[in-house]
């Protein structure tokens, strides 16, 4: 006899999670949720059309954005701005972690380069990197080589941070017993540290791979001629607002797919222990 | 005396639990009655549901069959009238121990000075008044039990139904709290139900104790306890009790294992 | 290990190394003076947009968008998070509506955003409310689902009716996670509203830097993020200390 808000019964029977829901066939019910919520969008699209709310250009419905990105595969033209976004996500990724990754594990193994590290990084923390997008430009031009070096910059932070407090959270227990075991120097550097310190290396990649999509559009939005961000802007100008939407999708589905590749690796060279 | 009749009638009561689409029943027929004012223990192995029947008697879950009545009413849902101590305390975190006191009261809307009182009288029960103030996490956990004990004992419920609350703590504090639960009893007079997996403590603190048999739970044997008011733990009385006990006990615990 | 003592020695530090490398680069010319500003340079245009007004302009210009959008998406998240460990059909209908939109970077909606709602306030208002919404929402919801089941059936037995249950028990118990989300988003929506600002506005200190580039002023580049910089250090310590006064019992003494 469930109401459609909880009553007394209900909450303290099973809390407010509720009884069944806690066996989730995740898969399917994924799936049916993101049919769902396309039903929703369709049905408010057409209302719109019918109910004449406003002009539907402003809410099309999820065929129309289907449509449009068929029609720009079938014109080639989708895969030329995937692709020159994926190649800048992944080359200013790539460098912001490889930088990340290694200036983290000198600073957090070796006190000298952290003192010297350290305070820069704590006068740009806290500034948002997007602040910092302009100044690139300004260096290098509107090119590829500032919007891959924004990402890099914005991509070196959480990755670097990261590092370092992984290198320097080992329980200090594993490094007394590996010193005991006759490990110094670069084999304990290799052999303890950086397997000890890989979990929280790879969160820093996933927040890296998270953060490099989630600025690269702004990036693409001013003085880019290919690119998914391009297309999303360009779509302001003859309010192809179909474009505009899919465009968003697609780079939602790359950013997903890149943080589940990561998950995926990390996985695979952390198993048993924790992950993030 | 009071009036005739139990205070608490379990009749029939059965519960199945659907884990994953199969039913999985925990309490098979149970038939219990508690007179007003006694203290009756439920005894048995890890399992036996002696937690789900204080459960449903408390209101938190629905029976499968059968009715719980207290004074003569039907259960449906939980109630004032019937206190609760839990295993884990259930402090509520954001409230001093005061404010743990008097929730109940507070609910009801009592002025604040009968509040003050009600929790005066309370922590001095149980011996935290020097504690008033302090939050629950600056609490050890026998202290916590014992403000768990006064919260429940200030809505001044008959009933108070306790699921192996000394469970959590170590042997020392055990034994301390139960001699405190029994000092309390001998003012209080309440109607209680104890859930413990512990021979020792039912037979410290029972009237009559009620041994379980493994899943599905049933009632395999209760125990009427004649022993005095205060009790000694090494009269000879006791170990009797206590050896009877365990024997059943055991016999349960070697069909769980098999 | 990182006291405040240690943190300020650090920033004093960063700013030694910056003048130091700027100004000797002003003085042998590897690069464009301009292009590297140094402290003084960034101090100058500090003052005069002080002096103009600009600067307090842009500042307010700025902090006004934030807290609208976060203002209307705290009060939305919290009202929808609370409601949803209540009712379950809601449930069933938020998540897919989550699951879909996740994913996309909320930066990709800011066009849209724009041709909704045009180059005014309310586009950056509705955008930084998007924004911090659902991550928001998100987190509430969580902690609210978390609420021990114990905590309900113990305030049940004691009497309380379900509308107690919400404000005695799931509010209260909920409430070290809302105020983490919270301050969730108040960090997303200074991250987000400089994005927001470079494109489409006329103030506001996103506005302020994008100029910088425009008119090939990097020093105004660089007193804009700092500003921004020293604002979310402020916020967030200001926050911190009223979530620590707030929480004080959650600390073992």
């Amino acid at each position: 006899m469930a109401s459609i808000v909880s009553n007394v019964s209900t909450l303290v029977e099973s809390g407010l999670r509720g009884p069944a829901l806690e066996r989730r066939r995740t898969l399917a019910l994924r799936i049916g949720a993101i049919l769902g919520f396309l039903a929703l969008w369709s049905v408010l699209a057409g209302l719109v059309v019918v109910l004449r709310l406003f002009n539907p250009i402003f809410l099309p419905g999820p065929w129309l954005v289907l449509g449009s990105l068929v029609e720009l595969a079938a014109k080639g033209q989708l895969w030329i701005h995937v692709a020159a976004t994926l190649q800048r996500v992944a080359i200013g990724f790539g460098t912001g972690a490889a930088l990340g990754v290694t200036l983290g594990l000198a600073a957090g193994h070796l006190a000298p380069v952290r003192n010297l590290v350290e305070p820069l990084v704590e006068m740009l923390r806290p500034i948002p990197p997007l602040a910092m997008l302009p100044m690139f430009i300004v260096w290098v031009g509107i090119g590829e080589a500032s919007k891959i070096g924004f990402i890099t910059y914005a991509t070196f932070f959480p990755i670097f941070l990261t590092t370092v407090t992984g290198v320097r959270q080992i329980d200090p227990l594993l490094l007394r017993a590996a010193r005991s075991l006759g490990a110094r120097g670069l084999p304990l550097f290799t052999r303890v540290i950086l397997p000890a310190a890989l979990p929280d290396i790879l969160t820093g990649l996933r927040l890296g791979v998270a953060l490099a999509f989630f600025v690269i559009v702004i990036s693409e939005f001013i003085g880019a001629e290919h690119g998914l961000g391009y297309l999303i802007n360009d779509g302001r100008n003859f309010f192809l607002v179909p474009q505009m939407l899919g465009a968003a999708v697609v780079l939602g589905l790359l950013g997903w797919a890149g943080s589940a590749l990561v998950r995926l690796l990390g996985r695979r060279y952390t198993r048993g222990q924790q992950t993030a | 005396m009071t009036t005739a009749g139990p205070k608490i009638q379990i009749q029939g009561v059965a519960k199945s639990f659907s884990v994953a689409g199969r039913a999985m029943p925990a309490l098979a027929e149970v038939d219990l009655d508690v007179a007003e004012h006694e203290l009756v223990c439920l005894l048995g192995p890890s399992g036996c549901g002696k937690s789900t029947l204080l459960n449903i008697v408390a209101g938190f879950l629905a029976p499968s069959t059968g009715t719980v009545l207290v004074d003569g009413r039907p259960v449906n849902g939980p109630g004032p009238e019937r206190g609760v101590v839990f295993q884990e305390y259930a402090l509520f975190p954001w409230l001093t121990v005061t404010g743990n006191v008097e929730f109940g009261p507070a609910l009801r809307g009592r002025p604040a000075a009968e509040r003050r009182r009600t929790v005066d009288r309370y922590l001095e029960l149980v011996g935290l008044r020097p504690h008033a103030e302090k939050y629950p996490a600056q609490l050890s956990g026998g202290m916590k039990q014992r403000v768990a004990i006064a919260r429940a004992l200030a809505n001044d419920p008959a009933i108070i139904l306790m699921d192996e609350p000394f469970g959590a703590l170590d042997a020392q504090t055990r034994e301390t709290l139960q001699d405190e639960l029994s000092r309390i009893q001998r003012v209080e007079h309440k109607t209680i139900l104890f859930v413990t997996h512990s021979i020792r403590e039912a037979v410290y603190l029972a009237d009559r104790v009620v041994v379980m048999t493994s899943v599905p739970g049933r009632i395999r044997q209760v125990f009427a306890i004649k022993l005095p008011e205060v009790r000694d733990r090494f009269a000879p009385e006791f170990t009797q009790y206590e050896s009877d006990i365990t024997r059943v006990v055991k016999e349960e615990v070697a069909k769980v294992h098999e | 290990m990182r006291t405040a003592a240690t943190r300020t020695a650090a920033l004093i530090g960063a700013l030694v190394v910056w003048a130091a490398f700027t100004s000797v680069n002003a003085r042998l010319g590897w690069v464009n003076p301009v292009l590297l500003p140094t402290p003084v340079d960034v101090g100058r245009a500090t003052l005069d947009l002080l002096r103009s007004g600009e600067l307090i302009r842009h500042l307010l210009t700025s902090l006004a968008r934030v807290a609208e959008g976060f203002g209307l998406a705290a009060l939305t998240a919290l009202g929808l998070g609370l409601l949803v460990g209540l009712c379950v059909p809601l449930r069933l209908v938020a998540e897919p509506v989550i699951e879909f939109v996740r994913p996309i970077p909320p930066l990709a909606f800011l066009p849209m955003f724009l041709v909704w709602f045009g180059l005014g306030e309310a586009s950056k208002i509705a955008f930084i409310g998007y924004t911090t919404f659902f991550p928001m929402f998100v987190a509430i919801a969580a902690s609210v689902l978390r609420v021990d089941v114990v905590l309900l059936r113990a305030a049940a037995s004691l009497g309380a009716s379900r509308a107690d249950l919400v404000r005695r028990v799931i509010l209260p118990a909920a409430l070290p996670g809302i105020v983490v989300a919270l301050r969730l988003g108040i960090g997303l929506a200074l991250f987000v509203i400089v994005g927001a600002e470079f494109m489409g506005a006329d103030a506001g200190l996103g506005h302020l830097i994008m100029e910088g580039r425009v008119f090939f002023n990097p020093a105004q580049i660089v007193m804009g993020a700092l500003v921004l910089g020293l604002l979310g250090s402020l916020l967030n310590a200001l926050l911190l200390t009223a979530e620590r006064r707030m929480l004080g019992w959650r600390l073992p003494s």
